[in-house]
């Protein structure tokens, strides 16, 4: 079975997406769009409408609004057709355990209509190419953690899709499997797989990703390319003074001396402080021996795309919070 | 898209994984053999009762074994996250389903083979409509494997799954005219027998092996044909609401 391709040039296309179970607003108007070949992250913390996005693009939830297309075929009219077009590697390694790894690959297969020859030969190759020939002919049941992951990987690729979907690939498994899912994934998507891949390891999508959406309580708060959002954290100025004592007392008397200044204390021996323009140390120093500690250390902090989402995250979130209490007070009054 | 080689392969692992394990199998014939034995000994009118005792050891030899194994099997793949991989596949969902129940419906029909080879130990053959007696089985195996969907759509616990299902199966024992006639159920109960797919698959057993039917066959395989499609229906509704939320 050859790799389909994409005859649009859009990977997946997805417009006002919305999903509520009882209460709680799942999904609340998402719009992005994947494009061909392009590794996309989507990272938001647990509860954040991840696995209800994505369990909606592959067809196990039924959206509210809006419209999916994967490589223009739309979801909500022929989603067959459109399952025919991705691999999904879930959250949870969900093969059968009573098969072999061997079994469990040609079972996926022949889900796909591979005859059985492709689908033999297919297995073969990809257990070979994770590592995993020598067992093959191993129950799924007595594998490891690792190995389990990257077997549900292969599975979800044995049938070449063009679009893959990763629900957090490497989430409880150790540093080694981990290292080795994230350079498959790499190859993967060089080969000219479309990856739409979620996770919490903000490092892992940096590391991976070309684009990156965040989402919070089912918004999507912000979308751009990782070049662009470490730019943005580039342009701000961070600096971490480790001191003898008193961290947060001094963190509290900064903020109130240099108004400009973000101070926070890390614990009772560091503070950081951050500014969009460049820090001056010396005053701070000084300021810090004044209230009667001292200073070991003064070093720039590398700007991290974790500081971005925290900082994009965080701003919505409380913005989201004013307007869920401010509807709240409307609609009790 | 080969649909065959997916049906025909979900088939296969289900034989496979569950049906072929020497556990079911040999519960597929002790099972059975328990019913029979139960019923042939415990009498008291020696084996003079057995032919009239055969259609209902037949039947619920059928019904306990197709709906135990659909509704354990995929509440267990739905627990485990399995089954997600199956509703994942392009596979229409209808055709998914009918796969799953495949394996029961034949699982069922070969638990009706242990109390028929021992009646004909005891009593013989004599009289016995076997190009009746076969697809009445059949049919009794599709009406309570659709059952047991139907359970397997509602329960989400394997526990669940088993208690549920003997939420319908008893009750069936006495209301489907096994061992003793519908007419001598009371007259408000009757409505409930005429509801349910078991009481026409009796009667169409009392027909083919005794020639004691109460209602035509025409009408008895008619109806299970339609109970069975409304059932299989009624579980892809739900497993649409449910499963797809």
């Amino acid at each position: 079975m050859n790799r389909q391709p994409i005859k649009d040039n859009g990977a997946i296309d997805v417009r006002g997406l919305t999903k509520r179970f009882g209460a709680v607003q799942a999904v609340a108007g998402v719009d992005f769009d994947v494009r061909e070949g392009e590794l996309f992250g989507f990272l938001g913390p647990n509860g954040a409408g991840k696995t209800t996005t994505i369990n909606m693009l592959v067809g196990l939830a039924r959206p509210d609004a809006g419209t999916i297309r994967i490589a223009g075929i739309d979801c909500s009219t022929r989603p067959k057709a459109a399952q025919h077009l991705v691999g999904v590697v879930p959250d949870v390694s969900n093969l059968y355990p009573e098969l072999t790894g061997f079994s469990n690959l040609c079972f996926c297969g022949a889900l796909y209509g591979m005859a059985r020859r492709d689908r033999q030969a297919r297995a073969r190759e990809l257990l070979h190419a994770f590592g995993l020939s020598q067992a093959a002919d191993r129950k799924f049941g007595g594998y490891s953690k690792g190995m389990k992951r990257k077997l549900t990987i292969a599975a979800g690729i044995l049938h070449q899709p063009p679009v893959l979907f990763l629900d957090e690939p490497t989430t409880g498994i150790d540093v080694a499997s981990a290292r080795q899912i994230r350079q498959l994934i790499a190859d993967l998507n060089a080969k000219g797989t479309t990856i739409f891949l979620t996770t919490h390891y903000i490092e892992e999508a940096q590391r991976l990703c070309r684009r990156i959406a965040f989402i919070v309580q089912g918004r999507i708060v912000r979308i751009d390319t990782v070049e662009n959002l470490m730019r943005q954290a580039d342009g701000r100025c961070a600096v971490q003074f480790a001191v003898s004592r008193h961290g947060a007392m001094l963190a509290e008397a900064m903020a109130a001396a240099f108004p400009g200044l973000e101070c926070r204390a890390l614990g009772e021996d560091a503070v950081s402080v951050a500014s969009p323009e460049s820090v001056h140390v010396g005053p701070l120093v000084r300021f810090i021996e004044d209230h009667g500690a001292e200073v070991f250390e003064a070093r720039r902090i590398r700007p991290s795309l974790e500081e971005v989402f925290v900082r994009v995250t965080g701003i919505e979130a409380a913005a989201m919070r004013q307007d869920a209490e401010r509807a709240r007070v409307g609609g009790d009054l | 898209m080969n649909l065959r080689v997916a049906l025909g392969s979900i088939i296969a692992k289900d034989l496979r994984a569950y049906y072929l394990k020497p556990p079911h199998l040999s519960w597929g014939v002790i099972f059975p053999l328990a019913w029979a034995g139960m019923f042939f000994i415990r009498s008291g009118s020696g084996l003079d009762s057995v032919a009239a005792l055969l259609p209902g050891v037949i039947a619920v030899s059928v019904l306990f074994g197709t709906t135990s194994m659909l509704a354990v099997t995929i509440t267990f793949e739905r627990k485990s996250g399995a089954l997600d991989r199956l509703l994942l596949a392009p596979i229409p969902l209808e055709w998914l389903m009918l796969a799953k129940t495949v394996n029961a419906i034949a699982f069922g029909v070969a638990n009706a083979v242990p109390p028929i080879l021992l009646a004909g130990c005891l009593t013989g053959f004599s009289g016995v409509a076997w190009e009746e007696v076969i697809p009445t089985l059949v049919l009794i195996a599709v009406s309570s494997a659709f059952t047991g969907l139907f359970v397997a759509v509602t329960a989400s616990e394997v526990f669940e799954a088993q208690m549920f299902s003997n939420f319908f199966r008893f009750p069936m024992l006495f209301l489907c005219g096994l061992f003793f006639p519908i007419q001598q159920l009371p007259a408000w109960l009757r409505p409930l027998s005429y509801c349910l797919p078991l009481t026409y698959g009796a009667d169409a057993l009392h027909a083919s092996i005794r020639q004691s039917g109460q209602m035509p066959l025409s009408l008895d395989f008619g109806m299970l044909i339609l109970l069975s499609a409304l059932l299989f229906a009624f579980s892809v509704r739900n497993i649409r609401r449910r499963w797809i939320p």
